[in-house]
């Protein structure tokens, strides 16, 4: 894995802001179907927040850039989604060493996911990001690229439909959770898929 | 010094009604902010206001933290990391309904009583 300059870390997030921008109105009606309606437009004005101050951002060293990103996003999301997208990116930065390989990168993600499940208080099964962000481990540790990744997170977002919601605002619709797919999940798919389009397109990773 | 009381939920309205109760049931004897809203003014909560609101109703006998719903206790959780300690340890979201929760420990704390015993004194009113 070639190290990641302050030029990948901003094509990055840009990617990932404008995924979020363009899939907006979808997340939103996502949640407005099992949740408060909010999601699409929280995580859009998370993510332009990031990239507004992008300059800033992507000038510091990647640990600390992405502890940054972090914290713009728990600042700035507004529902119970900013402090968990932010604690995923807080907690990468917090765990990998500047010059990293691919173990220390499957590490560190494997501590984010961790941080925001204990964030959440809350763990696989429950009709959340996380069983996005766990079916994305598995595929990392089994030595999976970033396509494969992205491929798996889709794929996972997609079995969150059928599932049984048990945490978040969806919980509380019971059994009216079913049939529909988890806007968290859907996000995290997003943002996957923007991440290995730009990574296999840099021809890194 | 009385243990100060701040109330954070996803409508202004609703946090600012819940301190008006309990203004009404102890007047000044008990330091006491709300915040309410996400960062554009819409529904939700927001990391920099909660932050703001227990600076306003800080007492050194502690703050209780009444809260509605999931994001509002994650975002008042997450608050309480970025004060960071030795304030942190005093700072306690109680696990009790807003309304009745703030009343309850707003009363509570008028009388000197601890924080651990604000919040039990809250949480009373919660099902297990």
């Amino acid at each position: 894995m070639p190290a990641l300059t302050s030029d990948d870390f901003r094509a990055l997030a840009c990617a990932m802001a404008a995924a979020i921008a363009a899939n907006a109105q979808r997340l939103t009606d996502l949640d407005s179907a099992i949740g408060d309606g909010d999601h699409g437009a929280n995580m859009k004005r998370g993510f332009d927040a990031v990239e507004g101050e992008l300059d800033q951002i992507a000038a510091k060293p990647l640990p600390d850039a992405l502890k940054a990103a972090g914290m713009k996003l728990v600042m700035t999301v507004g529902g119970a989604s900013g402090p968990l997208a932010g604690t995923f990116f807080m907690t990468l930065g917090k765990e990998l060493p500047e010059n990293f390989d691919r173990a220390g990168f499957v590490a560190a993600y494997e501590k984010a996911v961790d941080a925001v499940a204990a964030r959440g208080k809350s763990h696989a099964g429950q009709k959340t990001m996380l069983d996005v962000l766990y079916p994305m481990l598995d595929v990392l540790k089994q030595g999976g690229d970033p396509e494969a990744v992205a491929a798996r997170a889709e794929e996972a977002a997609e079995a969150t439909i059928p599932m049984l919601a048990t945490r978040g605002r969806a919980s509380f619709l019971g059994e009216r959770s079913i049939g529909h797919m988890d806007p968290g999940a859907a996000s995290v798919a997003l943002l996957a898929r923007a991440v290995a389009r730009t990574l296999t397109a840099q021809g890194g990773a | 010094m009385n243990v100060g009381i701040v109330i954070v939920s996803h409508s202004p309205l609703v946090a600012e009604g819940v301190a008006d109760m309990v203004r009404q049931m102890v007047g000044d004897e008990v330091r006491l902010a709300w915040c309410g809203g996400d960062p554009s003014g819409g529904l939700g909560t927001s990391v920099e206001a909660i932050i703001q609101a227990i600076d306003r109703a800080w007492s050194d006998a502690g703050v209780a933290v009444l809260i509605d719903l999931g994001g509002a206790e994650t975002n008042t959780e997450m608050a309480i990391e970025f004060i960071g300690e030795p304030r942190a340890s005093l700072i306690a979201i109680c696990n009790a309904p807003i309304v009745e929760g703030a009343i309850m420990a707003a009363t509570e704390a008028s009388g000197g009583a601890s924080l651990a015993a604000v919040v039990a004194t809250a949480e009373e009113l919660s099902p297990l």
